[in-house]
């Protein structure tokens, strides 16, 4: 099964929400008109697009329907397609995790609680131990109940070890250890899971940005992805996320979850359109084998529900 | 704050427009309905609720009189405000006691919902309320969740019952009634995996787990940070299992928590729990007025308003009025207005609610410390009423007396005196009557020692 056809099934649901309305309102041999730039509008905040992206879109559509003097609300899907693909796109470069062979990499997990930070951590290792790097983990969340246990039953399950310390302990100190267990063990990879924190608790955000300092200077010379995971079921306090995060910690890409549920995720579109992240990776599921890299052109594909 | 105040203002100007008194008419509640809109989807109240409740409040706005005290744009808010409350319910933090224990409740939700934490706050909350609770280990699927719930059993010393992961979770809570009834528990509260509402086999492994145990409240536990999903989730799982309540988590969040609205909207069942921290004390009731103001986002625009005008003693403040143009004003009436401005709220807040000063950017940047407030409310309380009246028989051996008593210094003091009287003048100076309508541009009317 290729990739995009993995991807697809898996975003069948948002598929089945997302472009079915989109389709449905565009396919139609309707004329244009303001009753369907309406619908459009109304089926991209259902889609959790976010009113101002949403009327971002649909002017830009507008525009794109006066130069090109488009009749048919069909061809509409193509200009929907093209406009919504260059947003997610944005910098081709930086669209994949930044690893090297033959050299530390590090990806420190942030977000919010509950977003899937230990289970993306858990299918990522195992997505890398196939791709033939030696992976470490590291138990950063010392603050949740048993985080420790449900990070190291990850480690386990695709195993790898786990590097951690007492749960209530100091999240700076096995962040520490493990740096120096990825060095002196020559690990490829080290994936640092961190504790879920609401963006709007400083207390907890100068904790992290430490994190980070200690990995800056523990490993200099590191590659360092800082991951942050989002929930697709999140609305649009997921911006507010976003932007906090790389205000703490500097986030260099996003992992969006849960994309096998309803939740259409239409925020990502929202998000790197404002900020300008990166979407790197996707969660379809619970299982070791339900992430995915996120590809924009090939998002936006199936998205709009085409073949390879 | 920075989004909430934007709005907030984004509002003012849309009310500048109208400023026509009698009626509402059909062009005002238009124009304020556009911006409610937003603010409601920009919170994430689901599509189809905003459709309909908008329809709603428009028919009861248009052609109602507008108070006096605020413009069209600001009584349509009001309304707004006061459909969202009435739509969201009034405070029900209640769990349904069955007269023959034990009391079963189980948790239902999306994953990462939050329903383990919440079991546990839960459970502390019944048994500072003298209640025997069991907390029970139904999640066998996400690694370690029984694992969690045991530490927090145990932080909170409440017992927990688990058989593993290798049982069915339907066997695990018909077990679990069982110790309950050897052990006495007055409560079983069901902590259950999340799953998907759309995932076929795992509902049906909830409706087994009901039908084996007929809990007597089934309450979903809902992320407020949740978008327009919420409606779907809502509604699958209250058509397939029926709930009876939601706890609605990570409140301490700055999310605007439309999905509250949402599912209360498609469900029709209350919230019952808020969910304000990871701490195991962090459940709280649920208030419907409140939820309104932080969906709307501009609880600088009204609540305060009202707050104000019922807080504010008409009579007391006439009776200022009259004071401050004799300039007769005291210690005494300052600490009185000192707390009737507490009462309303924090200062900023207060200041932001001023007509024709809340848009004034100097004014509005200001930091008020609400220390200085305790200080100055300390230092009045240690004069005595002698002092009070007659601020200048305040000598240096009094001074000290009053520091010390007020646990301030000196010069907090001789500050205070110092302002105080600056502002005695200020007030002479100024025409009372104007005193609660708007001031000159960007200049208070008043001042107070701690600004
Ligand atoms: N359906 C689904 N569930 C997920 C996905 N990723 C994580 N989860 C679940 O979400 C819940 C919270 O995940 P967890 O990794 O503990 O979140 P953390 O608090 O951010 O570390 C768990 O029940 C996970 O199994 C996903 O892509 N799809
Ligand atoms: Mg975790």
């Amino acid at each position: 099964m290729g990739f995009l056809n993995k991807l697809k099934e898996g975003l069948t649901k948002t598929r089945q929400g997302f472009v079915e309305k989109v389709s449905g309102v565009l396919s139609f041999n309707k004329a244009i008109d303001e009753e369907l730039f309406e619908e459009l509008e109304e089926t991209l905040i259902q889609a959790d697009v976010g009113i101002n992206t949403s009327l971002k879109l649909v002017e830009t559509l507008r525009t794109r329907v006066k130069e090109r003097k488009l009749k048919d609300a069909s061809e509409l899907k193509e200009v929907m397609k093209e406009e919504i693909s260059k947003i997610l796109t944005g910098d081709k470069e930086k669209n994949n995790l930044l690893l090297e062979k033959g050299k530390t990499n590090v990806i420190l997990v942030v977000g919010v609680n509950g977003v899937g930070k230990t289970t993306t951590i858990g299918k990522l290792a195992y997505l890398l131990i196939k791709e033939k790097y030696k992976v470490l983990l590291a138990a950063g969340d010392t603050f949740r109940a048993a985080a420790i246990d449900q990070l190291v039953i990850w480690g386990q399950r695709v195993g790898v070890e786990v590097i951690r310390n007492q749960e209530g302990s100091d999240p700076g100190a096995v962040v520490f250890d493990a740096c120096k267990a990825a060095v002196s063990r020559r690990e490829d990879v080290l994936i640092i899971d961190t504790a879920g924190r609401l963006h709007n608790k400083t207390n907890l955000m100068e904790e992290l940005r430490k994190v980070a300092r200690i990995i800056r200077r523990e490993l200099p010379e590191a590659n360092v992805e800082v991951l942050l995971v989002l929930d697709a079921t999140t609305g649009q306090n997921a911006i507010s996320q976003a932007r906090t995060f790389r205000e703490v910690v500097d986030v260099t890409g996003i992992c969006l979850t849960k994309l096998d549920g309803t939740a259409k995720g239409g925020v990502i579109i929202g998000i790197r359109d404002e900020l300008k992240i990166p979407i790197k990776l996707i969660g379809i599921g619970e299982g070791m084998d339900d992430l995915r890299d996120f590809q924009a052109d090939d998002f936006v594909k199936a998205l709009f529900n085409e073949e390879e | 704050m920075a989004v909430f105040s934007s709005l907030a203002e984004k509002l003012q100007e849309t009310f500048k427009k109208l400023k026509n008194k009698g009626k509402l008419t059909e062009k005002d509640v238009t124009e304020a309905m556009r911006e409610i809109r937003v603010a409601l989807l920009e919170a994430d109240v689901s599509f189809k609720v905003v459709k309909d409740f908008i329809a709603k409040v428009k028919e009861r706005a248009v052609g109602q009189e507008v108070l006096e005290s605020l413009t069209p744009g600001q009584h349509v808010v009001k309304i707004v405000h006061e459909e969202l409350t009435a739509l969201m319910g009034s405070s029900q933090s209640k769990i349904i006691i069955s007269p023959k224990p034990p009391t079963v409740v189980m948790l239902v939700g999306l994953q990462g919902a939050g329903k383990t934490t919440s079991g546990g706050k839960l459970a502390h909350y019944l048994k500072k309320q003298g209640r025997q609770p069991l907390l029970v280990a139904g999640d066998v699927y996400r690694p370690a969740a029984v694992k969690q719930l045991q530490v927090l059993g145990e932080q909170l010393g409440i017992p927990v019952f688990s058989l593993g992961t290798e049982l069915s979770p339907v066997e695990i809570a018909k077990k679990s009634m069982e110790q309950a009834a050897a052990k006495g528990n007055d409560f079983v509260i069901i902590d259950t995996a999340g799953r998907l509402h759309i995932n076929e086999e795992l509902m049906e492994e909830l409706k087994n787990i009901k039908t084996a145990v007929k809990p007597h409240e089934i309450l979903l536990v809902v992320d407020a940070m949740t978008g327009q999903d919420a409606v779907n989730v809502a509604e699958s799982f209250n058509n397939e299992l029926g709930i009876d309540g939601v706890i609605l988590t990570k409140l301490d969040g700055d999310t605007r928590g439309g999905a509250a609205l949402s599912v209360k909207a498609v469900t029709g069942r209350p919230i019952k729990f808020v969910g304000m921290g990871e701490k195991l004390d962090a459940l709280e009731p649920f208030y419907p007025d409140r939820m309104a103001s932080r969906i709307l986002g501009m609880g600088d625009v009204l609540t305060l308003i009202e707050k104000a005008q019922a807080n504010f003693d008409a009579k007391k403040a006439k009776e200022m009025e009259e004071k401050m143009r004799k300039a007769e004003f005291t210690f005494e009436d300052f600490l009185d207005q000192l707390q009737q401005f507490k009462k309303m709220g924090s200062f900023q807040d207060l200041i932001s609610m001023i007509p024709g000063i809340g848009s004034n950017k100097k004014l509005k940047d200001l930091q008020v410390d609400e220390k200085e407030f305790i200080k100055i409310e300390a230092m009045i309380q240690s004069m005595t009423p002698q002092e009070r009246r007659h601020p200048e028989i305040i000598n240096g051996s009094r001074k000290q007396r009053i520091a010390s008593g007020s646990g301030t210094k000196v010069q907090d003091l001789n500050k205070l005196i110092k302002q105080f009287t600056e502002t005695k003048k200020l007030l002479k100076q100024f025409s009372g009557s104007a005193m609660m309508k708007k001031g000159k541009k960007g200049k208070l009317p008043f001042k107070f020692p701690f600004m």
